[in-house]
C-alpha cells in the first residue's frame, strides 16, 4: 500500500459526504444527480482501496459493475429530467410534489 | 513519491468538488466534476487499477459528463447573464486545478514510464483482471448486460411516450 487505508477511506467519506450534501441541500435536478455521481466515484475508490489493500482483483472487477451501473442510472435519470422539464417546465424539485412526500 | 502524488491528487479531487457542488450554473458545475474525475482517475491508477483507471476517464469524464452538457444545453438549463467581477474569477480556479493534474500525470510518465515501477505493492494486470471478470464472475457480466439493455429500453420509453401524445394533438 502506498498510503494507509484509513487515509484513503477519510478521503472518500469526504467525498461521499460532499456528494450527499449535494443531493441533499441543491433543489435542481441536475446538481441532484451530479450529488449521486460524486457518492458513487467515492466508494468506485474505497472499493480500488480494498483491491488494494488484500492483493485481489475482486474490487476493482466491482468498480467496473459499478460504472456499468451508473451507466444504465445516469441514462434513465436523465431521460426522466428531459421528460419532467417537458411534462411542468422546471427542473426544480420542489415543483415535483404531487404525492405530498 | 507515490504517497506524495496521491496527497496532492486527493486534495486536488476534493478542492474540484467542493467548486462543483457550489456552483449555481451547472455547466460550471459539469467542468470541476470533470477535473475531480481526472484526478480519481490518477488515484486508481496508483492504487495499481489502471483498467479502471482508463475506463474513469473514458466512461465518467468522456461519456456521462457529456451528457449531461448535452442535457444542460438541450433544456437550457444555464442561466443567461454573465455575473459581475473579473472574468479570472471564473476561470482562474478551473485552470489551476487542470494544469496541477498535468503537472502530476507528467510527473508521473517522466518518473515512471513503464507505469509498474510506481505502484509497488500491487498491480492488477490486465491479464489476471480479465479472467476475474469473464471466468469468476461471468454470470455478474451478463446480468450487468441485461441491466443496460433494459436501461436503454427505459430510457427510449420515457423519451417517446411524450412525443406520441404530444403527436396526436392531446398532451399539454
Amino acid at each position: 500500500m502506498i498510503v494507509p487505508m484509513g487515509h484513503i477511506l477519510a478521503f472518500s467519506g469526504a467525498m461521499f459526504l460532499m456528494g450527499l450534501a449535494c443531493v441533499l441541500a441543491r433543489r435542481n435536478l441536475i446538481m441532484i444527480l451530479i450529488g449521486v455521481e460524486i457518492m458513487l466515484n467515492a466508494v468506485g475508490l474505497t472499493l480500488a482501496g480494498a483491491s488494494a489493500l488484500w492483493q485481489k482483483v475482486d474490487g476493482q472487477v466491482f468498480v467496473i459493475f459499478l460504472m456499468a451501473m451508473t451507466s444504465a442510472e445516469v441514462s434513465i435519470s436523465l431521460a426522466m429530467v428531459v421528460y419532467l422539464r417537458r411534462r411542468k417546465g422546471t427542473v426544480d424539485a420542489n415543483a415535483f410534489d404531487g404525492m405530498k412526500g | 513519491m507515490a504517497t506524495i502524488l496521491f496527497y496532492i491528487l486527493a486534495f486536488t479531487a476534493l478542492a474540484a468538488t467542493a467548486m462543483c457542488i457550489t456552483r449555481r450554473n451547472p455547466v460550471h458545475a459539469v467542468i470541476y466534476l470533470v477535473n475531480a474525475f481526472f484526478a480519481l482517475a490518477l488515484l486508481f491508477f496508483l492504487l495499481g487499477a489502471p483498467l479502471v483507471a482508463a475506463w474513469e476517464v473514458i466512461i465518467y469524464a468522456g461519456a456521462i459528463m457529456v451528457l449531461f452538457l448535452f442535457i444542460i444545453m438541450m433544456l437550457e438549463l444555464a442561466p443567461h447573464e454573465e455575473r459581475g467581477g473579473p472574468g479570472w474569477l471564473r476561470w482562474g480556479p478551473v485552470l489551476l486545478l487542470s494544469l496541477i493534474l498535468l503537472a502530476c500525470t507528467l510527473l508521473l510518465m517522466v518518473l515512471d514510464p513503464g507505469g509498474a515501477a510506481g505502484v509497488p505493492s500491487y498491480y492488477a494486470s490486465p491479464r489476471v483482471f480479465g479472467y476475474a471478470l469473464f471466468r469468476q464472475y461471468a454470470l455478474a457480466v451478463e446480468i450487468v448486460s441485461f441491466q443496460l439493455l433494459f436501461a436503454a429500453v427505459g430510457a427510449f420509453y420515457v423519451g417517446k411516450s411524450e412525443w406520441g401524445r404530444r403527436r396526436k394533438g392531446g398532451g399539454r
